[in-house]
């Protein structure tokens, strides 16, 4: 029997030993991380802080606890010959353990309290950012004083054959997008956030930042970050099937490096205008509708256009049928169901790119294809 | 029983039929737990899944229902449904009670259950799949966003809500009505205070769920926007509705567990439990607190920061009146005279894990950190610590505990040992590194994750087979002891055992005390 | 105390079904308009109420000037295009400020819109006064047409000396089905 009670001890102390070990020494097994990262940011550290102080006095309150059970455990057993006291009730004993964890927890609601009142001092930010939480992906736009808000949608970049196992998973696997947001380092961000279909979180633990996206409220919280780097997070709220990938990659950069990223979009979107201008040849089209088929329709129409969520692509009626109605599919969806208006996620010449391609692909040999002042006609009516 | 001068009838009318308090705690016993084989089954294909990184066994939408029907049936079909068979059992024996007050109405809160989790297990078969929105079934993702199954899904909801509040009000009215002579309410045993509380709560608040599911239903077939914007609604006010009930709920859970442990700890310690007043009366305060704490779910839905403020102190509270009850539990095992028989293991084994997960409990409850552990891993951790200690390992204690009395045959020690170790085991193998993931950052609820997860979430998955065959084990203790136990007929069974309950034969009789016993 | 029937447990139970029904019932009538009502004096969500306001202001606070920021959002399954006018406006609290929405219905079929406002920071939702706004009605668009949607506000004095920026969010939501009466078949 005292074999047993030791063997119990050790497995209950286990765990505990454990933890202080991983949290403590940082170390923990093959080096994976086991505590709360206190992340980039002022408010990060004083949350970790906090995470640890109380961490720490539940820790030293359990040891008493268990210990005292465990020296019961060992000493007072029926087979070491114990004859049971006859004591039931002690008001002081009572009354101390009442009153003593209510300070104890007055403590630990003091630091609370400011840290709380801190994260929720969203004001006077230098740079406001639109996050938008879709079924499953996330759009960013950057509120602009003067001129046009810059704004981009961020999709998973893992490709299909890593999450499916037929090839190797790259060093970021689940945590890579086609396209980051971007801010700039030593600056006051504010993020509002809403969501676009059900309910999203958007979360980056480095930059302590998690706040739910709800469909038609806006909500707001704000990140400064002290040192340059990426810094990953994901969706914090199951939103359906995809909900596991949609993660959320932020580059903090130095300010002016910033700007000149700034500067690069606004080429780009110049680019884009230019290109729209354009006309393709059909194998250019389809090169490039294949890119964006993967980023925007693979998860719900599949690899091989055999559908899922969405309906088959492959030998589809639409597909296969009026351009002009696979056209205004892509460009407004199909309202009350799954398929979204994608005329306000892709530009013009991805918009030309991907109908051709689905034409195209999947054993749809239509041979036609849409150019992208097509779509712009479209859009115009 | 056949001495007695009518025992129970033949054949299966005697299940469908019976108004038996014991007939009917059998049936709730052996229900709920082939539920918990089911929802078991369910977790054993999510931890596969997660065994590596990628997708291996089932698709992400699969996987979401394998996660929202695990915790449905898990909460709803294998924990509330035991202690209702629990309470059958022992309410009346312990209060020196012939049968409940109500049997008749006892039998259909029984029967309407089997049927509701055959349709809410049917809807994986139907087009669209089953529920895929958590146990937790945030609008808009239940309602606009939900398959066809949704309106099975209410149905079934509604249904077993009905026979919980049916259960309640059997027990209240049992325990208020029926006490033997001398019972005194202060008199009671632990384990009656309790389940009395936990059914004052039930009746308060599974109407409110039904209230919540109604309002989806409406939304959904009837043009109403109760959660949606477009009309003037708010998806935030269902969590706030869910959250009113969902609170209240994990304490339904827990707080029958808290009066079996306390049975069983004074039993195997000999001696008198420490402080039953004040257990009560923190019983009782926490079933009131529980009322006003609900937002500590939603700590990132934007709320005011005064109202942050309020559930968050709120919340930090509940804290005394759970750690009187622990100091209390530990104080009669202090100079007892303590041995270690199945039952008592397991109880250990739930303080355990139950402080644990107190702690955490009181971690989440911090609301600036709780920005960084809400919807986490860490969050799934403290759950489990609580309700798999609080529920499962309190029930096993029960069972081992009371089975003697109830069959007249005495379990397997060994194997009742064995199956202790081995669940105690696999359960912090599978649970204790999910709070590391949690804390490095990986989310609830997601079929896949990134590398840096990959080593905790394998070992957790190993855990938790190992805990779910040790599973297997009891099952068939359970079986082996009701067929061929070595027979028990000392009235107490266990020495340290106290209660009207150990007064009565062993086996039980069909019927007890059919004249009421003096209580001093 | 009152005694509904003289089987005791019949009693105990008849009373207990009047707590259940009584619970179901506070949900709708007290959980739903008191949610309702919290929203409106505390800003949850920042929520504004459908109201025109029509107090007027002691004069306008020229010292100040407070940065307006719009936001637009469409809803899942709304097509439309939708935006301000102008995202950024600086204005003095007190002062009448005008602006506009523009909208386009891209489909080549009649819609109703809905724009459900939502402003942040919370704390600034009971300071933000709207004297006419298109989310007051819902806004129905013939195929193809457009509009310009009309937006007159006024920031109170009383707004905190600590609130610079105050965001007001629009998210429009296709009614089409609602406005017409008709039951959701899903």
């Amino acid at each position: 029997m005292c074999f047993e009670a030791k063997r119990l001890l050790k497995l209950a102390l286990g765990p505990v030993l454990m933890l202080i070990s991983a949290v403590v020494l940082g170390y923990g097994p093959e080096e994976a991380q086991v505590n709360m990262a206190p992340g980039a940011t002022e408010v990060g550290e004083r949350i970790y802080d906090l995470h640890m102080i109380i961490l720490w006095i539940c820790t030293v309150i359990g040891l008493g606890v268990f210990g005292v059970m465990f020296y019961s455990i060992i000493y007072h057993r029926k087979s070491k010959g114990a004859v049971a006291a006859h004591f039931h009730e002690s008001t002081k004993v009572e009354i101390a353990w009442t009153v003593v964890p209510f300070l104890i927890l007055i403590g630990m609601a003091v630091p609370a309290t400011s840290t709380l009142l801190e994260v929720y001092d969203n004001d006077d930010a230098e740079l406001d950012i639109l996050v938008t939480g879709y079924q499953w992906k996330w759009k960013y736009e950057y509120i602009n004083e003067n001129g046009e808000n810059i704004s981009f949608f961020s999709n998973l970049r893992t490709p299909q054959s890593e999450i499916h196992n037929s090839e190797p998973k790259g060093e970021f696997y689940l945590l890579e997008v086609d396209e980051p947001l971007v801010i700039p380092v030593n600056t006051k961000v504010r993020f509002l956030i809403t969501g676009n279909d059900v309910i999203h979180s958007w979360w980056v633990p480095e930059l302590a930042v998690k706040r739910d996206a709800i469909p038609g409220f806006i909500n707001e919280t704000w990140t400064l970050a002290r040192e340059e780097g990426v810094f990953r997070g994901q969706c914090a709220e199951l939103c359906g099937k995809d909900h596991g990938f949609m993660p959320i990659v932020v580059n903090v950069v130095s300010k002016e490096a910033y700007g000149e990223w700034l500067g690069a979009k606004q080429v780009e979107a110049a680019a884009i205008k230019e290109l729209m201008a354009q006309t393709f040849t059909l194998e250019q089209l389809v090169e490039r509708g294949e890119a964006v088929y993967a980023r925007a329709c693979l998860a719900c129409h599949g690899a091989n256009g055999e559908g899922g969520v969405g309906k088959p692509i492959a030998g589809s009626a639409i597909a296969t049928g009026d351009i002009g109605a696979h056209l205004d599919v892509g460009i407004n969806g199909v309202p009350g169901t799954a398929m979204q208006a994608f005329g306000g996620q892709l530009n013009d010449v991805d918009m030309a790119a991907v109908i051709t391609y689905q034409r195209n692909a999947f054993g749809n040999n239509m041979g036609d294809m849409v150019q992208p002042i097509d779509v712009y006609n479209h859009k115009k009516g | 029983m056949g001495d007695h001068h009518h025992g129970p009838a033949k054949g299966l009318g005697r299940w469908l039929f019976t108004t038996n308090h014991k007939d009917i705690g059998t049936m709730y016993l052996w229900f709920s737990f082939s539920m918990f084989i089911l929802g078991g089954f369910f977790a054993m294909i999510i931890r596969a899944e997660l065994f590596q990184p990628g997708l291996q066994l089932v698709e992400p939408a699969f996987f979401n229902q394998m996660t929202t029907l695990h915790g449905l049936i898990m909460v709803f079909g294998a924990i509330m449904p035991s202690f209702v068979g629990l309470a059958n059992w022992l309410i009346p024996m312990m209060i020196g009670a012939p049968d409940m007050a109500l049997p008749r109405m006892n039998n259909w809160s029984f029967w309407i259950l089997p049927p509701t989790f055959l349709l809410l297990a049917s809807t994986l078969f139907m087009e669209g799949g089953a529920p895929a929105a958590g146990w937790t079934f945030y609008a808009p993702l239940s309602t606009t966003y939900a398959g066809p199954s949704v309106t099975f899904f209410i149905f079934s909801i509604h249904v077993l809500g009905l026979s919980s509040i049916m259960g309640s009000i059997n027990i209240i009215a049992t325990v208020m009505n029926m006490r033997a002579p001398g019972m005194t309410y202060m008199k009671m045993p632990l384990f009656v205070w309790t389940w009395l509380i936990t059914a004052f709560l039930l009746v308060a608040v599974m109407p409110v769920l039904a209230g919540a599911v109604t309002m989806m239903l409406m939304d959904v077939h009837f043009g109403t926007s109760f959660f949606s914007a477009a009309g003037g609604g708010d998806p935030v006010l269902f969590q706030h509705v869910f959250w009113f009930f969902g609170h209240p709920e994990v304490y339904i859970i827990i707080l029958p567990a808290f009066g079996v442990v306390s049975q069983i700890i004074p039993a195997f310690s000999r001696k008198q439990l420490f402080g039953y007043d004040s257990m009560v009366y923190a019983t009782a305060s926490i079933a009131f607190l529980s009322f006003i704490v609900w937002a500590h779910h939603m700590f990132t839905v934007g709320m005011p920061v005064a109202g942050e403020l309020f559930f968050m102190y709120a919340t930090m509270l509940i804290a005394v009146p759970t750690g009187v009850k622990v100091f209390n539990w530990v104080t009669t095992m202090w100079r007892g005279s303590l041995s270690f028989e199945t039952p008592m293991l397991f109880c250990i084994g739930f303080l355990i894990l139950f402080t644990i997960g107190g702690f955490t409990g009181l971690m989440l409850a911090i609301a600036p950190v709780d920005f960084q552990y809400h919807d986490t891993y860490f969050v799934v951790a403290h759950f489990h610590y609580v309700m798999v200690a609080g529920a499962v390992f309190s029930m096993s204690a029960a069972i081992y505990f009371w089975l003697p009395k109830w069959c007249g045959r005495m379990y397997n020690e060994t194997m009742g040992k064995t199956h202790f170790w081995i669940s105690f085991i696999g359960f912090n193998i599978a649970f204790f590194p999910q709070h590391f993931v949690g804390l490095a950052g990986m989310p609830r609820r997601i079929p896949d994750y990134a590398l840096q997860f990959a080593d905790f979430n394998m070992m957790s998955s190993i855990g938790a087979f190992i805990y779910g065959l040790s599973q297997i084990l009891f099952l068939y203790n359970v079986i082996a002891t009701i067929v061929a136990g070595k027979p028990v007929s000392d009235p107490k069974v266990w020495d340290g055992a106290e209660g009207l309950e150990w007064t009565i034969p062993t086996p039980a009789p069909y019927h007890t005390f059919e004249t009421p016993p003096a209580v001093k | 105390m009152l005694k509904l029937s003289n089987n005791p447990a019949i009693d105990t139970a008849t009373k207990l079904v009047a707590v259940a029904v009584l619970m179901f019932a506070f949900v709708f009538v007290v959980m739903v308009p008191l949610y309702n009502v919290l929203c409106d004096a505390l800003g949850i969500n920042g929520k504004t109420d459908g109201q025109a306001y029509t107090s007027v202001q002691a004069g306008v606070d020229e010292s100040r000037l407070v940065t307006i920021q719009f936001v637009a959002t469409r809803n899942e399954g709304m097509p439309w295009e939708f935006g301000p006018a102008t995202s950024v406006m600086k204005v003095h609290p007190g002062a009448v400020n005008d602006t506009v929405f523009h909208a386009r219905n891209t489909l080549a079929k009649d819609m109703v819109a809905q724009a459900i406002p939502s402003i942040s920071p919370a704390r600034a939702v009971q300071y933000f006064h709207k004297t006419e706004c298109f989310c007051f009605n819902q806004q129905p668009l013939t195929a193809g047409a457009s509009a310009e949607l009309p937006l007159q506000y006024i920031v109170d004095r009383d707004l905190p000396k600590d609130i610079h920026t105050i965001t007001l969010s629009y998210t429009i939501f296709d009614v089409t089905d609602m406005a017409k009466g008709a039951v959701a078949t899903r």
